[in-house]
């Protein structure tokens, strides 16, 4: 299957990378903090080994499997991404992970299953943030089977060939491109398969402003601001705003979404 | 010097007052013209991290806020403690203008660029619209802020001058409105802006 990665020769002088400080210093890691900078100041306190994913509901082999389980058995590659915050910023990520397709395979995705839910660690001791009640923790984040399925969704267990830094989500992280960053998931701990619509946690604080399924969409604004543009992290002072791309221009989910409203599914 | 009245002992506030009485006012203005020029080199050298201008946008507006904060301090302070900064209101309600000013040009040029989008967040974006109110009431205080205004407009001086507190209120509110979710920072902010403009409401009680 060819994921167009670098097919695209329009869109291959937007995919330079962002600088490795520019991707570990820029974080919204609300367990940390709500600071851009609060991710990389405090997340050094999170301790990711041993680290086990619980994975449950709908499978065939539910169970408790550490990291380093799930790292003999996944095949790990590069992925350059576009990443497109709801906040209208973004970023270009050299993540290397697998696809998340592969973890569902690995747990056996029962036939009734429909959508997966994710969460994040909550560890009050290891993460400042979770005192405060900005979000109802644990963090939580749902796909439907089909979008998880994708071969463009990985989980992400490094960047710049580097083991991922705990601001942006090790030991592993949800990376779904063509929806608002806040759908991929960091640090996570639990993956369920059920057949209902996970809860998710910016849905929970606010449904008007952020929905279940988030795809980046130029034509939907958030309630408080445009989407139609973005600006891209690295430019400086002086960087001028870019038209942001229908599902960050990774049209090849279109199909995902077929039939669908997507200013009523937003 | 000789005393008039039997001598007492000066307390703290008086001896903090008569330092303050020496302090000239100028350079308080000079002073403040350090940091958003610091901010600037520091924007344009990385020293503000992987998104200068939000960095730049968001210190401006924070740092407005807090002068302005000041400002509506000096009559607590005065009334509560006996510190006398009435000599610095000024300069802090200026400041703190100027400072908001800057907030908004780095808004308009850095970081939204787009006219027809500004026009569009003005009208269709609460805690833009917010803001540019607090704003807005703010332009005729910067304007009147000055001795030949205050003998010109005598008593309505001080009542258009109370706009100060709305315009305080919408600034904070603002603040709690453009994060996302309740985060704790602007909410801080919204407390001691209402309990400041609160206390003028309060009842002012004679002795005996």
């Amino acid at each position: 299957l060819g994921l167009g990665l670098t097919a695209q020769p329009l869109l291959a002088a937007s995919l330079e990378p962002n600088s490795y400080e520019d991707i570990t210093s820029y974080n919204n890691f609300y367990e940390f903090g709500t600071g851009k900078d609060d991710p990389a100041r405090y997340a050094g306190s999170l301790k990711t080994s041993p680290w086990t994913v619980k994975i449950d509901g709908m499978v065939d082999r539910p169970g408790d499997y550490s990291f380093d389980q799930i790292m003999s058995k996944m095949t790990v590659e590069e992925r350059i991404y576009r990443f497109r915050c709801v906040e209208a910023w973004s970023m270009v990520v050299p993540w290397n992970g697998f696809e998340l397709a592969d973890l569902l395979d690995m747990a056996g995705v029962q036939s009734g299953a429909k959508y997966v839910g994710f969460e994040t660690a909550v560890r009050p001791d290891e993460m400042p943030g979770v005192r405060a009640r900005v979000l109802d923790w644990p963090y939580r984040e749902g796909l439907r089977l089909d979008e998880a399925r994708h071969p463009l969704t990985i989980m992400a267990t490094g960047i710049y060939g580097k083991p991922i830094p705990n601001q942006n989500g090790a030991p592993l992280r949800l990376v779904v491109p063509w929806k608002y960053g806040f759908k991929s998931i960091k640090s996570i701990v639990r993956i369920t398969l059920t057949d209902k619509e996970p809860k998710t946690s910016w849905n929970m604080a606010n449904a008007r402003e952020y929905g279940f399924y988030s795809n980046v969409n130029p034509e939907v604004s958030h309630p408080r601001w445009s989407q139609a543009t973005e600006r891209r992290i690295g430019g400086g002072l002086f960087a001028k705003r870019q038209d942001t791309l229908m599902f960050n221009g990774y049209d090849e989910v279109a199909p995902l979404y077929k039939g669908m409203d997507l200013k009523t599914y937003f | 010097m000789t005393a008039r009245t039997a001598p007492r002992h000066p307390t703290l506030s008086d001896q903090i007052n008569q330092v303050l009485r020496r302090v000239p006012t100028w350079p308080v203005y000079l002073i403040a013209a350090l940091p958003p020029v610091w901010l600037l080199y520091s924007g344009l050298t990385g020293g503000l991290g992987a998104d200068p201008i939000k960095a730049l946008e968001r210190e401006m507006g924070e740092l407005g806020l807090k002068l302005l904060i000041a400002s509506l301090l000096v009559t607590p302070l005065r009334r509560f403690a006996g510190i006398n900064l009435l000599r610095f209101r000024r300069a802090l309600g200026l400041i703190a203008f100027f400072y908001i000013a800057l907030h908004l040009l780095v808004w308009l040029v850095l970081d939204v660029q787009i006219p027809s989008q500004i026009i569009v967040d003005i009208i269709k974006r609460p805690y833009v619209t917010v803001g540019m109110a607090g704003f807005v009431l703010l332009v005729p205080l910067a304007l009147t802020s000055n001795n030949w205004s205050i003998r010109k407009l005598g008593r309505r001086w001080q009542n258009l001058h109370k706009l100060v507190y709305p315009a305080i209120l919408l600034g904070a509110v603002h603040f709690v409105m453009l994060v996302k979710g309740w985060q704790v920072e602007p909410l801080v902010y919204l407390g001691l802006c209402i309990l400041l403009v609160g206390l003028r409401y309060l009842p002012r009680r004679r002795a005996g």
